[in-house]
C-alpha cells in the first residue's frame, strides 16, 4: 500500500499505531492545530476555491443557455442576442404539455425506464447474492461475461436486436427497450450491489441461518433492509442509464413507444425552425437526473465504477 | 471475504444468465451469421467465409474510422485525467462546498447524450449560440458544420464538459479516504506541496485512477449520441467514430455482410479492453 522508500509515511503509519485506539477522541489541541495547517498549506492554496468555481461555471454555461433560450420566443431567439429573455414566456413548455406527439415521448420514456429499473434490479439482487458469498463452477468467467455486456457497443446490438424483437413481434413495444436496455444495465445493477453486499459481513448471514430463518425469508426481512442503500443507488443507475441512451431506443421503436430522446432528433432534422419548444424539451429532459441527484451524492462515484471505489 | 464452494448458487444466477443471455447471445450469433455469408436479397444467403473480415481489415474507410476513434479518445484522455486530478485536489473537503460542488458537478452526467449533444449544438451555432457567438465578436472564424477543425475541437470540448467530471468525483473519492495522520507525518518531514501529491495523494489515487481512464476509454471508444447530434460525423466523414461509421452501414446502406464483420471485430477489441479492465478490479478486490 505505501511506498516502502518514503520515510515519511512509514512514520505517519508508524504513528497511528503506536497511538492506542482510547486516546484518539481527545488528540491534543497541538495536532489538530497541526492538522488544519497541514491541509491549509501543504494542500491548498488560499485560492483553491477558484477551480472549481471556474470549473462549474463552464460546466453550467450550456445549460444556463439552454435553460434561457426556453424561455424565449423564436422571433427573440432567432432575431437578437440576448443574455436574458426580455419577455420570458411559457409558450415552449405550453406546446410539450399540450402536445400529444410531444407529451407522450415522456410517457414512453418513463414506461421503460421504470420497467428496466424494476426487471434489473429484481434479477440483480439474487445474482449479486451469490457472487458476493459463494464460489462456484465458472463464476469469475460469468462475471467477467457480464462485464463485457456492460462495456459492448449498443451500436453492435442495434441492428439484431430490431431483428430479433420483430422475430417476436415486439418491435415499437415499451417492454422490448426495457428489455433491450437490460444488456447494460443488468450487469452494472449485479456489479454494484456486489460491491454493497460485499461490505455486509457474513456472520449476519450465518446468525441468521442459526435462528432458522430460510433463505427467502433473510433475505427479504434482514438483508435487504442492511444494503438498502445499495439498492438505491442501484436503481438509480439503471434509472439514469436507461433515460441516457437513445440509439437502441429509436431503432426499436417508431411511434407508439417513441421515446422523448427520438421526438426530439425528429424535430432537430426535419423543421430545424422551433429552437424554443427544442430547448423546453431538452430542459425537462434534464429534470428528473437534477431532481435525485442530490440523494445519491456520495455514492455517484461507486455507481459510475461499477460499484468499485 | 472467505467465499464458500457452493454450486447451488447457480439457482440464484440464473435468471441474469437467462437475461442477459438472450439480450446478448442470440443478437451476437445473428451478427456472427451474417459475418460470413453474403445474399444477393430476398433472404436467399450463401457462405462467404471469411471474405467480410478480409474486406473490412483491408479497408481504408475502417482504419480511418479506427484511427479517428483512438485519436479522440487519446485526446480525451490526456484532457480529461489531469484536469480532473487537479480539480479534484482543490475541491473542499467539509463544509457546505462539499454538496453543492458534488451536485453541480455531476449534473453533466446524468444529462440525456443526446441532449448532451443538442445542448452544445444550440450553444456553438454561430447565429444563436452563446459560444459561436463570443468568438464570431471576437473575429475568430469558427462554424462546427463546415470547419473540420472547429468540429473536432467542439467534439472534444463537448466531451471534456460532459465526463470529466466522472474523473473529479473519482479521484475525490480516492482523495477522501487519505487519514490526517500521513499529512501529519508529511509537515513533519517538512515535505513539500509535490512531494505531498506525489508520495501521498497519487498513489492513493492510483486504484481510482486506473478504473477512471479505463472506463473513459472504453466509453469514449463507443461514443455514438453526441457527436452524431453535433455534427452527424461531418463535415465529410472527418467525426465519424467507429460507432458512427457502423450504424450508417448496418441500418443506412444495409450492408449487413462488412456491418457484422465490423461488429466482431470492434467487440473483439472490447473484449480486450473488458479483460484489462476485470483484471485491474479483481487485483483491486483481492487487496481489499
Amino acid at each position: 500500500m505505501t511506498n516502502s522508500t518514503q520515510p515519511g509515511i512509514l512514520k505517519g503509519e508508524a504513528m497511528m499505531r503506536t497511538q492506542p485506539a482510547a486516546a484518539a477522541p481527545k488528540r491534543a489541541p497541538f495536532d489538530e492545530a497541526l492538522a488544519r495547517k497541514m491541509r491549509r498549506r501543504g494542500q491548498k492554496s488560499r485560492y483553491s476555491w477558484l477551480v472549481p468555481t471556474l470549473y462549474i461555471i463552464f460546466l453550467m454555461l450550456p445549460i444556463y443557455w439552454l435553460v434561457n433560450m426556453s424561455f424565449k420566443t423564436n422571433q427573440e431567439i432567432l432575431g437578437s442576442f440576448t443574455l436574458f429573455p426580455s419577455n420570458p414566456t411559457l409558450r415552449n413548455y405550453m406546446v410539450i404539455f399540450t402536445d400529444y406527439s410531444w407529451y407522450s415521448g415522456y410517457i414512453n420514456s418513463i414506461i421503460y425506464v421504470v420497467m428496466n429499473t424494476v426487471i434489473s434490479v429484481a434479477v440483480a439482487l439474487p445474482a449479486a447474492y451469490a457472487f458476493s458469498r459463494y464460489r462456484f463452477l465458472g463464476d469469475k468467467h460469468l462475471f467477467f461475461w457480464l462485464l463485457t455486456n456492460r462495456m459492448a457497443p449498443p451500436a453492435v446490438f442495434a441492428l439484431p436486436f430490431l431483428q430479433l424483437y420483430s422475430a417476436f413481434g415486439l418491435v415499437d413495444t415499451h417492454i422490448a427497450v426495457a428489455l433491450a436496455h437490460c444488456l447494460f444495465n443488468v450487469p452494472l445493477a449485479v456489479w454494484i450491489l456486489e460491491g454493497f453486499m460485499s461490505g455486509v459481513p457474513k456472520e449476519i448471514d450465518e446468525t441468521a441461518y442459526i435462528d432458522g430463518y430460510s433463505f427467502p425469508r433473510f433475505f427479504v426481512k434482514i438483508f435487504m433492509p442492511l444494503i438498502s442503500s445499495g439498492i438505491g443507488v442501484a436503481a438509480f443507475f439503471c434509472f439514469m442509464f436507461s433515460w441516457v441512451e437513445l440509439l437502441i431506443a429509436r431503432t426499436l421503436t417508431t411511434t407508439a413507444a417513441k421515446p422523448i430522446a427520438s421526438t426530439m432528433t425528429r424535430t432537430v432534422s426535419a423543421s430545424g425552425l422551433d429552437w424554443g419548444v427544442l430547448a423546453a424539451a431538452g430542459v425537462l429532459t434534464i429534470i428528473p437526473g437534477a431532481l435525485v441527484i442530490y440523494f445519491v451524492r456520495n455514492y455517484i462515484a461507486k455507481g459510475f465504477a461499477l460499484g468499485r471505489v | 471475504m472467505e467465499k464458500t464452494w457452493n454450486n447451488k448458487a447457480w439457482f440464484l444466477v440464473l435468471p441474469v444468465l437467462l437475461l442477459v443471455g438472450f439480450s446478448a447471445v442470440i443478437p451476437l450469433m445473428t451478427v456472427v451469421n451474417y459475418s460470413v455469408q453474403d445474399t444477393f436479397g430476398n433472404n436467399v444467403f450463401f457462405w462467404s467465409g471469411l471474405t467480410w473480415f478480409e474486406q473490412v481489415l483491408h479497408s481504408r474507410r475502417f482504419h480511418e474510422a479506427l484511427l479517428r476513434n483512438l485519436a479522440f479518445s487519446f485526446t480525451i484522455l490526456a484532457i480529461q485525467i489531469p484536469l480532473g486530478i487537479f480539480i479534484a485536489l482543490n475541491m473542499p473537503r467539509k463544509g457546505i462546498g462539499v454538496p453543492i460542488c458534488l451536485v453541480l458537478m455531476a449534473l453533466p452526467l446524468l444529462i440525456p447524450w443526446n441532449v448532451v449533444g443538442t445542448i452544445w449544438q444550440v450553444f456553438g451555432r454561430v447565429d444563436i449560440g452563446l459560444l459561436g457567438r463570443t468568438l464570431a465578436a471576437m473575429g475568430i472564424n469558427y462554424n462546427y458544420a463546415t470547419d473540420p477543425v472547429a468540429a473536432w475541437v467542439t467534439v472534444i470540448v463537448m466531451d471534456v464538459w460532459h465526463w470529466t467530471s466522472l474523473v473529479v468525483l473519482l479521484c475525490y473519492a480516492g482523495l477522501v479516504s487519505i487519514p490526517d495522520a500521513y499529512y501529519q507525518a508529511a509537515k513533519i518531514d517538512g515535505a513539500s506541496r509535490w512531494s505531498v501529491f506525489r508520495y501521498i495523494q497519487l498513489p492513493k489515487m492510483h486504484r481510482v485512477l486506473l478504473i477512471a481512464v479505463l472506463l473513459r476509454f472504453m466509453d469514449s471508444f463507443m461514443i455514438y449520441t453526441e457527436p452524431f447530434v453535433v455534427t452527424g460525423g461531418g463535415p465529410g466523414s472527418t467525426t465519424t467514430f467507429l460507432s458512427i461509421d457502423l450504424v450508417k452501414m448496418a441500418i443506412g446502406q444495409f450492408d449487413l455482410g462488412p456491418a457484422a464483420a465490423m461488429s466482431i471485430i470492434y467487440f473483439l477489441i472490447i473484449l480486450l479492453l473488458s479483460w484489462v479492465f476485470y483484471t485491474v478490479m479483481t487485483n483491486y478486490d483481492s487487496g481489499r
